[in-house]
């Protein structure tokens, strides 16, 4: 793998957010259960839709448990909160709220985060949440999407304003050049022989560096933008399709996050498993540009393909 | 013998004693029996037939440690069954030394940890207010140490400037907070634009004045003094 085949060519900006505003913009005006709540970030994109809904489009300051609260209460009445800011400041600053305001009042709303995990690398640490789905994983009854393209946020979203469910949403501003088939579990993507040397999962963004890391090789690659509830029967099925039960998940955010889901998945045979993400092990104190964290965390298509190569041996 | 329905104030000491085992017992726990009896006996509009109506005023109940009053109260207005009371704390029992939601009829909140009830009242108060319904109250009870939690000024301040009259909130105070309120704690719900009123607890007249009083176009605040916590 050449330095000119690695992360550029295999990361297409996205514009989720925007496409997030749109469809949240839509529904207010054609449903009258959504009610989106605010704590600045973004709020001047939700301008027009406050203007028209102006009891539905709340901005509470920069006061991150009194919005995940605030949900919790809107929820009780009935509404469908959609609550949106900075992925730390919405799954880390205000857990406990999230834990009890909303699970524990058995009410659900859709959380939607922009960052990633570190999206706005410049801005360092303290705008980084890769540790966001491992956070709400310790929790029961969440859905967690992590689309991979722009198009496929309205699919995600839609049904989940719809329903009564806990949903996190994690928005990315980097992802693939095509939307991929989502809400329906693990999509496979290119199908290895029935000798393959086993399954790659790639989930949201990381599909297609997994895709470049991989070419060439016996495996199949799944793509997967819905990690909770965690599709384990797809998996299962692919794994056993293919030549090895081994499988290597790589996700946008900490490492081995969905480790436990893979085992499951797996009970009923002898298997491998490798998970890439951002490594645990101690904390990046760079800046600089997101490509800069996926090199320095091997989450680059050479990173992977290396990783890979080690993973399922000739 | 209390009657036979223990329905009425002087039923509530005998209710908290089927939990408690001691009905002379006056623990802090009944700090709020007061408040609790004025104001399901006097102000909010809520029964057991209209758990579910949309238009009920809405309880919440922040503190919610020591929540024997609390069952009795729920008791003596139709929620609970008595007999429930005496499995207080049992593994299967819905009654647990924090009210969980799911299992008390009548709770409007789950609570225990500290500085939650504010925040879950001002988005129920946002939500009936979105949905076109200004009559329905949204009353949530704390307490004094409880506005140690940085939570609740969140709430506090938004509240206030959205100018929430359909939300109060009732403050006990035992002065239990460590630290202090200087000034008193009327005083931080004023300056953040809400009506604040205190009163003493005991003194059912000048609560049930001070829960009711006009407040057009502000949350309301009402401090209820108790005696400090006694254990």
């Amino acid at each position: 793998m050449t330095a000119t085949a690695t992360a550029p060519r295999t990361v297409v900006p996205q514009q989720m957010r925007e496409s997030f505003i749109d469809t949240v913009t839509a529904a207010l005006d054609t449903d009258p259960r959504p009610a989106v709540v605010l704590a600045d970030i973004s709020a001047d994109n939700f301008v027009q839709a406050a203007a028209r809904h102006p009891e539905r489009v709340v901005n509470v300051g920069i006061r991150e448990q009194l919005m995940i609260g605030v949900a919790g209460g809107l929820a009780l009445t009935g509404m469908r909160p959609v609550v949106h800011t900075y992925a730390p400041f919405l799954v880390e600053r205000p857990f406990e709220q999230v834990k009890l305001d909303l699970g524990h009042q058995d009410v659900g709303a859709v959380l939607v985060s922009v960052g990633a995990s570190y999206d706005g690398a410049g801005m360092g640490r303290t705008h980084m949440a890769p540790g966001d789905v491992a956070l709400l994983d310790t929790l029961p009854g969440w859905t967690v999407h992590v689309p991979g393209h722009a198009a496929e946020v309205p699919a995600l979203l839609g049904p989940a304003l719809r329903s009564d469910d806990r949903v996190y949403l994690r928005l990315s501003t980097r992802g693939n050049a095509a939307a991929r088939p989502v809400g329906q579990g693990l999509v496979v993507v290119r199908a290895g022989s029935a000798r393959s040397r086993g399954v790659v999962v790639a989930v949201g963004p990381m599909l297609d560096r997994v895709l470049a890391a991989t070419a060439g090789m016996d495996v199949t690659v799944g793509y997967l933008a819905t990690v909770r509830p965690f599709d384990r029967v797809g998996l299962n099925a692919a794994a056993a399709a293919a030549g090895h039960a081994d499988v290597m998940i790589v996700e946008p955010y900490l490492s081995g996050t969905s480790a436990h889901e893979v085992g499951e998945a797996l009970s009923d045979r002898r298997h491998r498993q490798l998970c890439l993400g951002v490594p645990r092990g101690s904390e990046l104190r760079g800046y600089g540009t997101p490509d800069d964290h996926d090199r320095a965390h091997g989450l680059d298509a050479a990173g992977i393909a290396a990783a890979a190569r080690d993973f399922f041996p000739e | 013998m209390p009657t036979k329905t223990f329905s009425r104030y002087a039923d509530l000491p005998a209710l908290i004693g089927l939990m408690t085992g001691d009905e002379k017992h006056r623990a802090a726990a009944e700090s709020t029996l007061d408040v609790l009896w004025v104001l399901y006996d006097r102000v909010l509009d809520v029964s057991p037939e209209r758990a579910d109506d949309p238009g009920r005023d809405r309880f919440l109940l922040s503190k919610g440690h020591g929540p024997a009053a609390y069952y009795a109260v729920l008791a003596a207005k139709g929620f609970l069954d008595v007999p429930t009371l005496r499995r207080w704390a049992e593994f299967d029992s819905p009654l647990g030394h924090h009210p969980d939601r799911v299992l008390v009829p009548g709770a409007e909140i789950g609570s225990g940890s500290l500085g939650h009830g504010l925040g879950l009242g001002l988005g129920t108060a946002l939500g009936l207010r979105a949905q076109g319904r200004p009559e329905p109250r949204v009353v949530v009870l704390l307490g004094d140490a409880e506005l140690d939690e940085g939570s609740n000024h969140e709430a506090i301040a938004v509240a206030g400037r959205f100018g929430l009259d359909n939300l109060t909130a009732v403050v006990i105070d035992n002065r239990s907070a460590s630290l202090g309120w200087p000034g008193g704690i009327a005083d931080r719900f004023s300056r953040e634009g809400w009506a604040a009123r205190s009163t003493v607890a005991r003194d059912h007249t000048a609560l049930h004045e001070a829960l009711t009083a006009p407040h057009h176009g502000r949350p309301l605040a009402v401090v209820a003094r108790v005696n400090p916590k006694e254990w």
